[in-house]
């Protein structure tokens, strides 16, 4: 035996390949627990994942949890990659020693189909029949044996949700690799799965009726609609209040952070660098955690319950009408708390121009870093007082500001529509699986909540990071002359920028503060208040400074403007770390300068419009 | 052929009524969307029953196979052609799916 050989023998890799929906993951989950590597397949922005066990007898073992597939006649980019894997033709995988083929013991007839295509693969093969809890309490009976004997293949039963519900597999796996299938594959493979049922499993004849009474209620024209609605406002109430007390805690932990600098370090660059750099910049990631947290806490729990598929169901029709489709309803969501996860949850879109469409209007969804602009400009410009009885007109601004957002994504993906369909696009289709219920595990929930934090914290980190401290530099060099009297920043190179950019914005009512704070504002949208505190010379960004530059501005400037940087608000791509994602989940560079074009656009335009419609009506 | 049976669409199939598919006609040489129909089980003989209809137009529809339940838009549905001779309404239906 080789040297190379005798090494591999060490690590055995395993691929775990099956439909959606068959607990792969919670099974891979089981194997692994935490010790797991997410990243992308070279390439392409097909979620890999990879993980490591050791088996009773000390064996080594290395995993892929393959993207779920129905077929391997690949219909999107996910499926692609499992077949790549599972032949050994994508050149940065080894082709895997054994794969590890998950069926629900509760949908055997659309699993083993599936698992007879990995068969006649002619690798050496597992079957695991996953769920056995749940086909146990719908009142089926499978042969295991006769069904090994029929597959000529090993067929272990598994609870992944259970403490112990893989220890089969761990066992078989333990004995070394298993033989390559003897059987041979029948090409009809329906009538094989249908032959190989009739020979190993007796159903009971009910279908599950915990779910049958679910879907009438959820999927019912009336109440199906209304329980979204709720579980929405469930959700939206969750991330923007619930969230409140945890991000004071980082803000106040950032600010003692920074009292802690500047009690240590003498004024000068480095502690400039620290606090407005470093701190900032870590702080504006940071403080958005706990709402991206509660999202994705909302979305795993939903997607693990099996309701998300549902809700793409109740919304296709009207997301169709709008030149999307009921799969960019999840990312679309996610996006009105940060656009960053949002777009990264595009992937669970298969059809490339759905997806793309999708990517492009996310970021008109009204993002949580707009509200402190939002808030500091309609308390500055907008009286508090009531319209109607009911309403409030600072409110009614705020809520017209949402939807303002959502209509223009409505129109750009429409436009996107007739574009794309004067390609020569095909047609798309919906085909969702609607799986059957179940409720979610925590220890699932809480490894993906875990995976989907450190993705964001280590993407977003990095870019934000870096950019504010790029942002700051511009925004502190050069230092100004001696005997100089305004605000520092508007000798520094941001000021050289804004001022050589008033120009350009001029017609739309900015002035040169404004134009000065847009440029560090491109490294995060609320950055804006912070700068325009420093261009006005405020010395720090509290809270009573706040109040004390909405009162500044409130003086200074015309409603017109106000109203103008507000309407810019709306569209303008004033994010880079959004841009920085599309140039990540996309890989095209070209899909970056779209989006920022055309955003900036619809931002100048709407501000111009507001602007002078403005102006004429208040008759400045 | 002379003797061929009524068809269906499942297009047209009423809520709660269920039928068994004849076949599954693609659209074009290369139909993808009938490729992957018929990977999801849409294969003749298997019976299908339509539960539920989206709020909108009853678009899509949510149609019950076997153990699993799969949404389809209408456009996706015409392509699965039903024996009209199997129609079952929920009265005669026994428990099967």
């Amino acid at each position: 035996m080789s040297a190379a050989t005798a090494a591999r023998d060490l690590t055995a890799h395993l691929a775990l390949v099956g439909n959606p929906n068959c607990g792969k993951t919670a099974l891979f989950n089981r194997l692994t627990g935490s010790r797991q590597k997410v990243a992308n397949y070279t390439g392409v922005t097909v979620e890999r994942k990879e993980g490591r066990f050791i088996g009773p007898s000390g064996r080594r073992f290395r995993i892929l949890d393959l993207p779920g597939a129905y077929s391997l006649q690949p219909k999107s980019p996910d499926e692609a990659v499992t077949r790549a894997v599972c032949l050994g033709e994508l050149a940065s995988e080894p082709l895997p020693d054994v794969l590890i083929a998950v069926v629900s013991a509760t949908n055997l007839r659309l699993h083993l189909r599936f698992a007879l295509e990995v068969r006649a693969l002619g690798r050496p093969m597992v079957l695991v029949l996953n769920m056995m809890d749940e086909a146990r309490r719908l009142g089926m009976q499978i042969d295991r044996e006769a069904l090994a004997r029929e597959l000529g293949v090993p067929v272990v039963e598994a609870i992944a949700v259970q403490h112990d519900g893989a220890q089969a597999l761990v066992e078989l796996l333990d004995q070394g690799v298993p033989p390559v299938p003897t059987v041979a594959t029948p090409p009809d493979l329906h009538a094989e799965t249908a032959r190989l049922l009739g020979r190993t499993v007796t159903f009971s004849d009910t279908v599950s009726l915990r779910d049958e009474r679910l879907d009438a209620v959820l999927l019912h024209p009336v109440w199906g609609p209304l329980v979204l609605a709720a579980l929405l406002l469930l959700m939206f109430q969750a991330v923007f209040s619930w969230a409140g007390p945890l991000m004071e805690g980082i803000k106040s932990g950032m600010a003692w952070l920074t009292d802690l600098v500047n009690g240590v370090l003498p004024e000068g660059p480095l502690r400039g660098l620290l606090t407005d750099g470093v701190i900032a910049g870590a702080g504006g990631v940071l403080v958005f955690l706990p709402q991206i947290l509660i999202l994705f806490l909302f979305i795993l729990a939903l997607e693990e319950s099996g309701y998300l598929p549902r809700a793409a169901f109740l919304l296709d029709r009207l997301m169709v009408g709008a030149g999307l489709s009921g799969r960019s309803f999840i990312p679309l969501l996610s996006s009105f708390a940060c656009a960053v996860p949002g777009i990264m949850a595009t992937r669970s879109i298969q059809h490339p121009r759905d997806r793309l469409v999708t990517i492009l209007v996310a970021p008109l969804m009204t993002c949580s870093a707009r509200l402190p602009v939002y808030a500091l400009l309609i308390g500055a410009f907008i009286p508090d007082r009531a319209v109607g009885g009911v309403f409030n007109l600072q409110g009614l601004v705020l809520f017209t500001l949402y939807v303002a957002g959502i209509a223009s994504a409505v129109l750009v993906s429409m436009v996107l529509k007739r574009w794309f369909s004067g390609q020569g696009d095909t047609e798309q289709p919906l085909l969702l699986e609607l799986p059957a219920y179940r409720l979610p595990n925590p220890r699932d929930l809480a490894i993906g909540l875990l995976e989907r934090a450190r993705i964001f914290v280590r993407r977003v980190g990095t870019i934000i990071l870096s950019l504010t401290v790029l942002l700051w530099g511009l925004g502190s060099f050069p230092a100004p002359p001696e005997g100089a009297t305004g605000a520092a920043i508007s000798y520094s190179f941001a000021g050289m920028i804004g001022h050589a950019l008033e120009f350009v914005f001029a017609p739309i009512g900015f002035n040169w503060q404004i134009c000065i704070a847009l440029v560090p504002g491109m490294a995060a949208r609320e950055v804006v208040v912070g700068a325009l505190a420093t261009v006005y010379a405020l010395s720090d960004t509290s809270e009573a400074a706040t109040q004390q530059l909405a009162g500044l501005i409130g003086a200074q400037w015309g409603l017109p403007t106000a109203l103008s940087l507000l309407a810019w608000f709306v569209f303008a791509p004033q994010c880079i770390s959004t841009l920085a994602v599309i140039r990540r989940e996309t890989n095209s560079v070209r899909t970056v300068w779209l989006s920022a074009a055309y955003l900036t656009t619809l931002a100048y335009g709407a501000a111009f419009l507001t602007f002078h419609m403005a102006s004429a009506l208040t008759g400045a | 052929m002379t003797h061929a049976p009524i068809l269906l669409s499942l297009r047209d199939l009423p809520l709660r009524v269920s039928a068994s598919i004849a076949a599954v006609v693609p659209r074009s040489a290369d139909d993808r969307i009938a490729q992957r129909l018929e990977e999801l089980g849409f294969v003749p003989g298997e019976r299908v029953r339509v539960v539920a209809h989206g709020p909108l137009g009853a678009e899509p529809i949510a149609v019950q196979l076997g153990f699993t339940r799969f949404a389809l838009r209408r456009a996706e549905a015409e392509r699965v052609m039903l024996n009209a001779q199997s129609v079952e309404s929920p009265a005669t239906r026994t428990g099967q799916p």
